[in-house]
């Protein structure tokens, strides 16, 4: 039920947009999440986006975890 | 999509898996003989059976799924109560995931078998557009957490709902039950993976009483494996260091705020009021009701229903004990026995979030086995 689907939104019309599910294309509620732009990665929950991917944000959370298992190396 | 991949990548997994190794070798030489992690969220569990953590992590750390199933706490008298709009007439538009939950005696797909009007739907939108479409007198049955409540408001707030959709719900709140289960379960918890998803919208801000109050080493992750195997090393981290913080390791969705355009929302439409939780009982501040303004929506006035005390547990299942985290699927005598995902007996058996259905369909045989034998 929690279950959030991440997408590419590739149209949008008003409080509409339609996402790109790796293939599958469908229209969805978009009025949760103001400033959407076509191209944005988003999480798609129960027909609604709920919220942006932040895509630096996600490379930057790998790279401070391999940081972070090197000085763990060290230290345990 | 490659940050996805990323974070599937098997080569980071080992080294995580091998962190998670140490850390755990080097708690049990401080005398630490078990640990305890709690995952909120049913799709955490998804994530962790799925990918065979639980089989891979050293055996002194116990991975216990918490209650974040949100159709699996629905009292059964909400169901009997769409089961009999549904036989009087009424068409009733419900998730997937509720269709197959037992009420009291059956369930809506069992009473649409007989007759009854239920039809499946993917969100609120396409309840309202169908009802909008057929013009006949129709419920919406929601039901959900943080993450679902706006899905619902957002329509609401835009007074897009046709005169002929009215709604039935059983909303609940996840910070309250949280606090319930560190407060009276018997489960002593060393770390909380707490729900992403509920999170993009309260923000991780909402989790912080956990390490704050409860002294909870505290994560707040993504769904990949890699997001799950951060997560464990983070607490483990943590306890190791002697010291209890959250952290946001799902920052690539969630924010310290959250969604505050969709929590201004869900606050015009929804008040909190006290909820009764399928199983477990009444939890102060726990569920979300219509305000007055928003009455004429409410399937309760409207048709003037009063949701009676329903059989929520059948007499064995272990369902309730599941979702508190204080007995495994493999506990109870009916698991894959007379409960099975075609047959379910009880909630957790049904949804796709329910730990008995994740364990039934992803569990492995050898992992069940040792289970068994413990």
């Amino acid at each position: 039920m929690c279950l959030g689907v991440p997408a590419r939104v590739i149209k949008i019309n008003g409080d509409i947009a339609t996402v790109d599910y790796g293939g599958i294309m469908k229209d969805v509620d978009a009025f949760l999440v103001p400033n959407l732009k076509v191209g944005d990665y988003v999480i798609v929950h129960a027909g609604a986006i709920i919220a942006k991917i932040n895509e630096k944000e996600a490379m930057e959370m790998m790279k401070a975890w391999s940081s972070i298992m090197e000085e763990l190396k060290g230290e345990i | 999509m490659k940050f996805i991949s990323s974070y599937r990548d098997p080569k980071l997994a080992k080294r995580l898996h091998e962190l998670i190794d140490q850390l755990v070798s080097r708690l049990e030489r401080q005398g630490v003989s078990r640990i305890k992690i709690m995952n909120f969220c049913g799709t955490h569990e998804h994530t962790i059976t799925y990918y065979g953590i639980r089989s891979l992590v050293p055996s002194s750390l116990d991975l216990i799924a918490g209650p974040g199933c949100p159709v699996c706490i629905v009292p059964a008298g909400y169901i009997d109560t769409a089961i009999k709009l549904a036989m009087e007439g009424v068409t009733i538009y419900t998730y997937g995931d509720m269709y197959r939950v037992p009420g009291s005696y059956e369930s809506l797909a069992q009473a649409r078998a007989k007759g009854a009007n239920v039809k499946v739907v993917y969100g609120f939108m396409d309840a309202v557009r169908l009802a909008r479409n057929e013009k006949k007198e129709a419920v919406f049955f929601g039901v959900g957490f943080e993450t679902t409540q706006p899905t619902l408001a957002s329509w609401m707030v835009r007074d897009a709902i046709p005169e002929n959709l009215k709604l039935l719900l059983a909303l609940r709140l996840t910070p309250p039950v949280m606090r319930y289960v560190l407060r009276k379960s018997r489960v002593d918890l060393d770390g909380v993976i707490a729900p992403g998803h509920v999170s993009t919208i309260t923000g991780a801000k909402a989790w912080v009483f956990l390490s704050k109050e409860f002294n909870v080493p505290t994560v707040i992750a993504g769904f990949e494996p890699l997001d799950v195997l951060i997560a464990i090393a983070e607490i483990l981290r943590q306890k190791l260091h002697g010291y209890s913080r959250l952290y946001n390791e799902y920052g690539r969705v969630v924010t310290w705020d959250g969604n505050l355009r969709a929590q201004e929302i869900t606050d015009k439409v929804f008040e909190v009021t006290d909820g009764y939780w399928r199983g477990i009982g009444l939890i102060p501040s726990s569920s979300l009701r219509l305000r007055d303004k928003y009455a004429s929506l409410d399937a309760i006035d409207v048709y003037g229903l009063k949701i009676e005390k329903g059989i929520d547990t059948r007499s064995g299942c272990k369902c309730n004990k599941v979702i508190l985290g204080e007995a495994k699927p493999t506990d109870c005598p009916f698991f894959m026995k007379a409960c099975t995902p075609a047959h379910p007996l009880g909630p957790c058996m049904v949804s796709s979030e329910g730990t008995c259905h994740i364990w039934a369909k992803y569990g492995g045989r050898l992992l069940l086995e040792k289970f068994e034998l413990e």
